[in-house]
């Protein structure tokens, strides 16, 4: 399957985290692409399983992702950085 | 570069760790209550400094510094940290070593920094701590291996048990050639830097053996209820109700107990002095004023009770997560809930705390807003008027008090999402940014945190009512006693003072919102710190009693003479109420200019002047003049 972004997905998905995308334009990121580093630095690394755990009524935006053993919450907007094979 | 021959006789130990990962209950179980609690020159980032000595008799200064994901900053505190580590931050030596603390449950992500630190070139011991838990939860790991790997001392510490902490001190004593290198050149990774990092931290942990249990089946369960869509804001709305009512509930028998402790207190010293100037500043002046203010502790207290335990707990980030949209909605991040809630207890940390939101437009709305949560300063005013003219009945299931407290404090937030949806449309527009918040895991909280927690902010308010306050209810006792009243003149002496003349002058500006000259002069040092004014009341209506003041307490006593338009009026006014000035003092720090302090007044000022003007003609006209 190809990796699709983590943004589209739903509640109760599971995948591997394929790629960070390094694209500060379509993130709205002035700051050269602060938030696909700072993803990086966090775990979201290629190979990585995750899960959507939750996601906030109404809109279902943000999102609250386990990674590893940890909980991030994030918004779907930086969510498109990261593409992901879901199983 | 320091070179020495033989171990020092002191060293200047740093702390680094990710948040969450214990780094300060680490910091706490090494110096105990022997810290120092002061900001970085320039900035207002918390700058805890303690010292312990070693078995061997070194002395250790330990900095607990912020914490950091990595050496590459998003927010200021990152930068404060990389920038001492690297030895740029001014007025501050780099330190000799460096403690890099790691969760031992989330090395995964905890590793990463420690690669960044030892790669730094400068000395590292690496601290594996809660590694009591994580044994407990079923982690394994080899840590013979792991130091191999990294290639500098790894001890286990458990900064939640007596003693935890020895491997560690074991560990600096042995270090005989502190600081020896300094730190390299440092420049912000490349992405491909980062990826290359990352896989190397994975490498280790498979090379040491690092297993992880998948999450307790408890902890997944509490977080489903925590975080669903709809029980989870259920939970948060029930959680913040049942913390304001317990504000007032638990607080009563300690203030009693503190109320009659100050009453008597009055009356011995009383019966001791003989009548004259003396025996009028120590009753009237120093015991009536400072002690109407002491009374409050208990509720401010309980208020950071609360607040610290949420956030030992691991619940605030995730409260956080579940505002995120509605705070967008006024154009804030769910980060600022975190600074915001600390604002209801003293708009000071609060501010100080707002380091944490990234993007600066964001910081400065939530700056410019803090004011108006309710905090716990304003409480005492609160309290006052609250039991002076609310009824203690029940209304259902509730108190009327507790009802009428809650009604203000939800004022409050509902002004501050106004002005804070037109600052982020007007003068603080701003681009993008990302939430990206670690929800961490729930931890129970661990006492001696919360203890030395509660002790710095009753330090800090004794010390207030000790310093600041107890000076301006001296410099009020006196004009309210000087010039004396003429012989034989009617009324209470006070109407004939230098207080009863600023009193009245200030009337004309304050009688449209129905406030008297005492309401009015006990606004004055009210800009001091809040809570003043209702020392200042206890000082204004003592004197102007006839008979000894002290025994008749100041509830009744302007239940007696305002009307309730009046009360009310004057909540509305300090739900807006202009700054105090250590809030001011930090706003013009933290934001370096006085543009933002001096717009914060002026709008603070024009909001509860027209609140109050609304209050009050509306009481008025629905008759309870």
């Amino acid at each position: 399957m190809l990796p699709i972004s983590l943004a589209t997905l739903r509640k109760g998905t599971r995948g591997i985290v394929a790629e960070v995308t390094d694209d500060a334009q379509s993130l709205g990121d002035e700051s050269h692409s602060t938030i696909s580093r700072r993803l990086l630095e966090l775990g979201f690394v290629p190979g990585e399983p995750l899960e959507i755990v939750a996601a906030v009524w109404p809109g279902g935006d943000p999102i609250a992702v386990r990674l590893g053993n940890t909980t991030f919450a994030l918004r779907r907007r930086e969510a498109r950085a990261i593409l992901v094979t879901v199983d | 570069m320091k070179e020495h021959g033989h171990a020092p006789e002191s060293m200047r130990v740093a702390l680094v760790g990710v948040p969450n990962s214990g780094k300060t209950a680490l910091f706490n179980r090494l110096t105990g209550s022997r810290q120092k609690v002061a900001n970085y020159a320039g900035v207002t980032v918390e700058r805890k400094e303690g010292s312990f000595t070693g078995p061997s008799g070194r002395q250790y200064r330990v900095l607990d510094l912020p914490g950091a994901y990595s050496l590459t900053p998003t927010t200021l505190d990152e930068a404060i940290t990389r920038d001492f580590l690297l030895g740029r931050l001014a007025g501050e030596a780099a330190p000799e070593f460096v403690v890099c603390v790691v969760d031992a449950t989330n090395l995964r992500l905890n590793l990463r920094l420690a690669l960044e630190l030892r790669d730094l070139g400068v000395p590292i011991v690496v601290a594996l701590n809660m590694s009591d838990l994580a044994r407990d939860r079923g982690f394994r790991l080899d840590r013979d291996r792991l130091e191999r790997e990294l290639g500098v001392p790894v001890v286990e510490t458990v900064a939640v048990a007596s003693g935890g902490h020895e491997r560690l001190v074991a560990a600096l004593e042995a270090v005989t050639h502190p600081g020896a290198a300094p730190p390299r050149e440092w420049r912000d990774p490349s992405f491909a830097h980062i990826q290359h990092t990352q896989r190397d931290v994975r490498r280790i942990l498979e090379a040491v053996g690092y297993t992880e249990p998948a999450r307790a089946r408890a902890l997944r369960r509490l977080d489903a209820l925590v975080m669903h869509p709809l029980a989870g804001p259920a939970f948060l709305a029930l959680l913040l109700f049942f913390v304001f009512q317990a504000v007032f509930s638990w607080a009563t028998l300690p203030m009693s107990l503190i109320s009659s402790g100050v009453s008597w207190v009055g009356a011995e010293v009383q019966d001791l002095l003989p009548g004259g100037m003396l025996r009028s500043l120590l009753v009237d002046g120093v015991i009536a004023g400072a002690g109407s203010v002491v009374v409050f502790l208990p509720q401010i207290l309980i208020l950071f009770l609360f607040i610290l335990v949420l956030e030992d707990t691991g619940y605030l980030p995730r409260a956080a997560y579940l505002l995120d949209r509605l705070m967008g909605s006024v154009g804030l991040s769910g980060r600022a809930f975190i600074p915001l809630l600390s604002s209801f207890a003293c708009a000071v940390p609060g501010i100080m705390a707002t380091r944490t939101i990234p993007n600066v437009r964001d910081r400065l709305a939530t700056i410019m807003v803090a004011p108006l949560m309710t905090c716990s300063a304003r409480l005492p005013v609160y309290a006052l008027v609250i039991a002076a003219f609310i009824p203690n009945r029940p209304v259902g299931p509730f108190n009327l008090q507790g009802l009428v407290l809650f009604t203000l404090y939800v004022t409050g937030i509902v002004a501050a999402m106004a002005v804070a949806w037109g600052l982020k449309r007007t003068a603080l527009r701003s681009s993008y940014h990302p939430l990206l918040l670690e929800l961490p895991e729930y931890r129970w909280p661990n006492v001696q945190s919360l203890a030395i927690g509660l002790w710095e902010r009753a330090k800090v308010f004794v010390g207030r009512v000790g310093t600041i306050i107890l000076a301006l209810m001296i410099v009020l006792w006196f004009l309210s006693s000087y010039p004396a009243a003429p012989p034989g003149a009617p009324g209470p002496a006070i109407q004939y003072s230098y207080a009863g003349a600023i009193g009245r002058a200030l009337e004309h500006v304050f009688a449209p919102i129905g406030f008297n000259w005492q309401i009015s002069l006990a606004l004055v040092p009210g800009l001091a710190a809040r809570e003043v004014a209702v020392g200042a009341l206890g000082t204004v209506y003592s004197l102007s009693a006839t008979g000894d003041g002290v025994s008749a307490t100041l509830a009744p006593m302007i239940a007696g003479t305002w009307s309730l338009a009046t009360a009310l009026s004057l909540l509305a006014w300090y739900v807006f109420a202009p700054q105090c000035l250590s809030t001011l003092v930090v706003v013009r720090r933290e934001t370096n200019s006085w543009r933002y302090p001096l717009l914060m007044t002026a709008y603070l000022f024009a909001l509860a002047y027209a609140a109050a003007f609304l209050t009050y003609r509306v009481a008025l006209a629905l008759g309870a003049g």
